[in-house]
């Protein structure tokens, strides 16, 4: 049993929002995975709830005729692994979202969720930052289209306004093509686990494959929201293959993160794990990319 | 011949299909749901509690507080009642309190019509408080000055032991000895069985029956009635299956509270659901213990001295106290030879969950320290664990002078002949020494001491009842519990094997019920395959007697030519068979000349104790700059005497091995050093390893026949979660020459340590 007063359960998007509109204090209910757990803990008690979770519309992953690759929130990660889309130009999304939570989560869980819910560990965050995602929002005065590094505000704060739904998670094809990437979630078990870090890089090689053309990383739990290493990447861009860029890279990363020290782990121990994602996430997308290292 | 067999468990097909049932599958109809208010500091007093806004919540039905109950102060221990009073069970419970002495103590009690109700209802009892200081750590709560738990118990000391042997100053001053002075840690862990303490009360007839999830209805029954402050036999105890326990369900955990609220509702059901969180925080705990050992030990290995300071982490209410710290005192003194020994052990009063029996009762906490000791005396004498150890241990044919237990069988040298050779020992040793990599290996090993039951510290005793039916089959009745770990199997198997029918033909009554059950202390120790098979014994002899009287006077034939054989009465030389069993039963039964109810009933007062030895072999690998160790691959073996059934034994291994390599590497209670609330007690914060976590786990057998014991079985239920956690320290020191003197191991720790140590 959930402690919560009424579910307004939505027919569409306009719907949905229409609803939203009706019932200002209602929060929107995907698939649940992390609301419910609130519910269950007492620290959300007798909501009002607006379903969108039979909303097929909002379901499936797909190319668009411009080569943007289109994910729909509703989408769960397990529909989201198995996407020949994603097998196919984003392994590296299905390998974080594969690491989330078991079976069950990933079969109910919903990428949109993942993202709405502004949590910096939240697995699917550092790719789609490192991927340079676009958010597409829809609400009572239409349709805005908004970076996702810039819809993060803050630890479980995002930028949907009354009434808005996420509609669409957008990837230009400017942004993928010729890109590799690696994800790596640090965490205390190997499975059913919370990330202390994660961290997503992907790079782009020279036609020679000698040298980095471009080098994306982002990384999640390092600070209140999931964040680009802007430093790290300037350290990277049109630099050698070679462990040395590797490790000026890692370096450079320290820089941009500012991790807290809570019960969870320490700054020191999160700022030294970083600099080692950093620079294994990078080691193995050069190696994707073609790249080789000595 | 039905012992030695890995039967399937009697109880497989309905648990696996989901007919087997637990205290939440028959909640009685209209069962209310009970909710606890509870503390929100960590030490003080319950000035008030205003429930009126709870009240008005729809669906409440009684709101009880601190300031309503029976001050009758009851033990929550599940060892065996003692009439004599100064071997009884600390009294410092009752079922709700208004000094309240951890972060999450029972202030009050809400009973309404649903969960959802009770639990708003709770959330709106307002209560208000007088705070004291607390203290969490039990070395700060000795010292003078430091806040005070409970009055009768000054510097928060429950208990403190002290024993020595040898001369001591005469032994230390033997010139040219080594000495090795070390401080140990083990963390406040809990025993996550999958299904939460439950229980639900009503009343019948005047009386209240409990049905709850507990290892040990015959003793909840005795602290229901004493917390009730009602004749024993008002009271019933009713323990269907249960989703695991490792010792938390050896507590009497909210049956007496369940009990009292049925009282204060006519009669009504009530029901208490732990959530896991009140599981992990408010039900019990194991005890986490620091150490102090010193050893002098001479160049050549020989252990010359040896020292134990012991300060044992009691929680906020005495529970089994110091029966833990003191059971390790044992084990330390045993297991290694020396010329003179000496401990000093404290319980010690803290304001945090109540430490109560957790599976090896004592045995994880002083193996890790005893073990890590041992490893590093090794490293200091640049000399080979195994030998070091073997110069050491325990001789063959030692007598516990106190319990005169005896140690049969070179069991410590057969297990790790077989340990080594499963891990490599000898060619990784070698392999894994001089390795400079970001990513090394290592192996390591820990033996154990154990004992089986609890003889002579307390009563060992269990009660056996078999009925004949009329087609050859048998009811097994008897006190010890099925808590997950395949006890009535084990005890078909050899009700089967002593009466002479096959196991199919013996239905094992699984439910324990007080008002029918034979007596039976229950599940705890790894006591129950040992004493209830003497019980088992014992009575299937008595069956087998009777059936072979009545056989006599139907065959003609004197009893000593008779037998049962498969459920048949034999002819003793010739094996001819001459009826079966259901026939005499049949014909017992229903004669009009001699009718007679087939039936057998006996105690078995059970006074020996049996040592059940072993190790543990692991090989680890160690990245160094991620902080993180992998376990490759471990071992447990064990000398557990006969095995009843290798493949229930096998899984009995695999269960102790992994809460081992959750309790060396990630399992920990943490607490908020401001408030003293739990950060982590959850699932999701509390690293418990997942499947992908573990490494195949190997478990072999020795099977040194015990003398003591009917079928040749001793202790297997606890020891298997004894030996890992300093198998894989030592395989850590091994890889990277870093000794890790607290557990558990996390990357946290491993961050710390390699930075001390430069590697990192």
């Amino acid at each position: 049993m959930f402690d919560f007063e009424v579910l307004y359960e939505a027919r569409s998007v306009s719907n949905a929002i229409e609803l939203l509109c009706q019932h200002p204090k209602a929060k929107i209910i995907a698939g649940g995975s992390d609301l419910l757990i609130k519910i269950r803990e007492g620290k959300e008690t007798g909501l009002e709830l607006v379903s969108i979770f039979t909303l097929d519309e909002l379901r499936g992953v797909s190319i668009k005729e411009d080569g943007t690759l289109c994910i729909l929130p509703l989408t769960s990660f397990s529909n989201v692994i198995k996407s020949p889309v994603i097998q196919e130009n984003f392994g590296v999304l299905a390998q974080a979202l594969s690491q989330a939570g078991g079976p069950q989560i990933r079969n109910i869980a919903t990428i949109g969720g993942n993202i709405c819910n502004g949590v910096t560990s939240a697995d699917s965050a550092s790719t789609l930052l490192a991927w340079d995602a676009r958010l597409e929002l829809t609400g009572p005065s239409g349709v805005r289209l908004l970076h996702i590094e810039d819809f993060y505000l803050g630890a479980g704060k995002v930028d949907l306004k009354p009434a808005e739904i996420l509609t669409a998670i957008l990837i230009k094809k400017e942004s993928y093509s010729g890109y590799f990437g690696h994800f790596i979630k640090y965490s205390m078990r190997r499975a059913m686990d919370i990330a202390t870090i994660g961290c997503s890089v992907n790079v782009k090689l020279s036609e020679d494959k000698k040298a980095i053309s471009d080098a994306r990383i982002a990384f999640g739990v390092t600070g209140p929201v999931p964040r680009r290493a802007p430093t790290a990447e300037a350290a990277a861009r049109g630099k050698a293959v070679s462990l040395e860029t590797v490790e000026e890279f890692a370096a450079a990363a320290q820089a941009d993160i500012n991790p807290r020290t809570s019960w969870r782990a320490t700054r020191e121990f999160r700022t030294h794990i970083a600099k080692e994602m950093a620079k294994w996430a990078l080691i193995e997308s050069i190696k994707l990319a073609g790249g080789e290292l000595q | 011949m039905s012992v030695g067999k890995s039967v399937t468990r009697v109880d497989a097909v309905d648990k696996v299909t989901g007919m087997a049932k637990y205290t939440a599958d028959i909640f009685p109809p209209g069962t209310l749901s009970a909710k606890i208010v509870r503390s929100t500091i960590a030490h003080g007093r319950v000035l008030s509690i205003d429930t009126s806004e709870a009240e008005k919540v729809p669906g409440v039905v009684k709101i009880v507080t601190c300031f309503d109950v029976p001050k009758n102060y009851f033990p929550t221990a599940g060892h065996p009642w003692s009439t004599d009073p100064a071997h009884q069970d600390v009294a410092d419970r009752l079922m709700l309190t208004d000094r309240v002495r951890f972060y999450g103590d029972d202030v009050a009690a809400v009973i309404a019509t649903d969960d959802i109700a009770a639990a708003r209802a709770a959330r709106l009892c307002k209560v208000e408080y007088e705070e004291y200081p607390f203290v969490l750590d039990q070395v700060e709560a000795m010292q003078e000055g430091a806040p005070q738990l409970h009055e009768a118990y000054p510097n928060n000391i429950l208990a403190h032991t002290s024993d020595s042997w040898g001369d001591w100053e005469e032994a230390v001053s033997e010139p040219g000895l080594l000495c090795l002075d070390k401080w140990y840690d083990t963390p406040v862990v809990q025993h996550c069985h999958i299904e939460n303490h439950v229980c639900c009360a009503y009343m019948e007839g005047g009386r209240v029956t409990v049905i709850s999830s507990t290892q040990i209805p015959h003793i909840v029954r005795r602290i229901v009635g004493q917390a009730l402050g009602w004749p024993w036999g008002k009271v019933r105890i009713i323990k269907p299956y249960i989703g695991g326990g490792f010792g938390n369900k050896q507590d009497a955990l909210y049956e007496p509270l369940c009990a009292y609220l049925t009282t204060v509702v006519g009669g009504r059901p009530v029901k208490i659901d732990m959530s896991r969180e009140e599981t992990f925080t408010c039900s019990r705990v194991r005890h986490a213990i620091r150490y102090r050992l010193v050893t002098y030990f001479r160049r050549d290995g020989t252990f010359v001295a040896r020292s134990m300071e012991e300060y044992s982490k009691q929680g906020a209410y005495a529970s089994h106290g110091h029966s833990i710290a003191a059971k390790a005192t044992s084990g330390f003194a045993q297991l290694y030879k020396c010329k003179a020994y000496k401990f000093d052990a404290y319980t010690v009063f803290t304001n945090t969950p109540v430490a109560g029996a957790m599976r090896a009762y004592g045995m994880p906490q002083v193996t890790f320290a005893m073990e890590s000791h041992i490893e590093d005396i090794a490293v200091m004498l640049g000399m080979d664990p195994i030998q070091l150890r073997k110069k050491n241990l325990m001789d063959v044919g030692f007598v516990d002078d106190f319990a005169g237990t005896v140690n049969h069988y070179d069991s410590h040298g057969q297990c790790i002949q077989k340990g080594s050779g499963y891990i490599g020992w000898e060619e990784k040793r070698r392999k894994y020494r001089n390795q400079t990599g970001p990513v090394r290996r290592g192996v390591g090993m820990s033996v154990f001491w154990y004992n089986t039951g609890v003889w002579p510290i307390s009563l060992e005793v269990s009660a056996c009842r078999m009925v004949l039916n009329q087609d050859g089959s048998i009811q097994l009745m008897i006190g010890e519990t099925e808590i997950g770990q395949g006890a009535d199997t084990v005890f078909a198997q050899m009700a089967a094997e002593t009466v002479g029918i096959p196991v199919e033909k013996v239905h094992v009554a699984s439910t324990q019920d007080t008002d029918t059950t034979p007596f039976g202390l229950g599940a705890y120790a790894s006591r129950q395959t040992y004493v209830g098979g003497m019980a088992i014994k014992q009575t299937g002899e008595m069956l087998k007697s009777k059936i072979l009287r009545h056989a006599s006077k139907l065959s003609g034939l004197p009893e000593n030519m008779l037998d049962i054989k498969e459920g048949k009465i034999v002819h003793k030389e010739t094996g001819q068979a001459l009826m079966n069993l259901g026939e005499l039963a049949t014909h017992v039964l229903y004669s009009l000349e001699e009718s007679e109810h087939i039936a057998a009933e006996s105690t078995y007062q059970c006074k020996s104790n049996a040592y059940s030895f072993g190790c543990s072999f692991a090989e680890v690998e160690v990245d160094i700059p991620m902080c993180r160790v992998k376990v490759l691959n471990i071992v447990n073996v064990h000398d557990c005497g006969t095995l009843i059934n290798p493949k229930l034994a096998e899984a009995q291994v695999h269960g102790g091995m992994s809460m081992a390599l959750g309790y060396a590497l990630g399992e920990q209670l943490l607490f908020d050093e401001k408030t003293g609330r739990p950060l982590n007690n959850n699932f999701l914060d509390y690293k418990i390893p997942t499947a992908i976590d573990h490494p195949d786990l190997g478990a072999d057998f020795v099977e040194n026949p015990e003398p003591t014991s009917p079928f040749g079985t001793k202790a297997l239920g606890e020891p298997p979660a004894v030996p890992g956690a300093p198998a894989i320290r030592n395989a850590i020191l091994h890889a990277t020459g870093v000794a890790i003197d607290n557990i558990p191991m996390t990357p946290h720790i491993l961050f710390e340590r390699f930075k001390e140590e430069g590697l990192i």
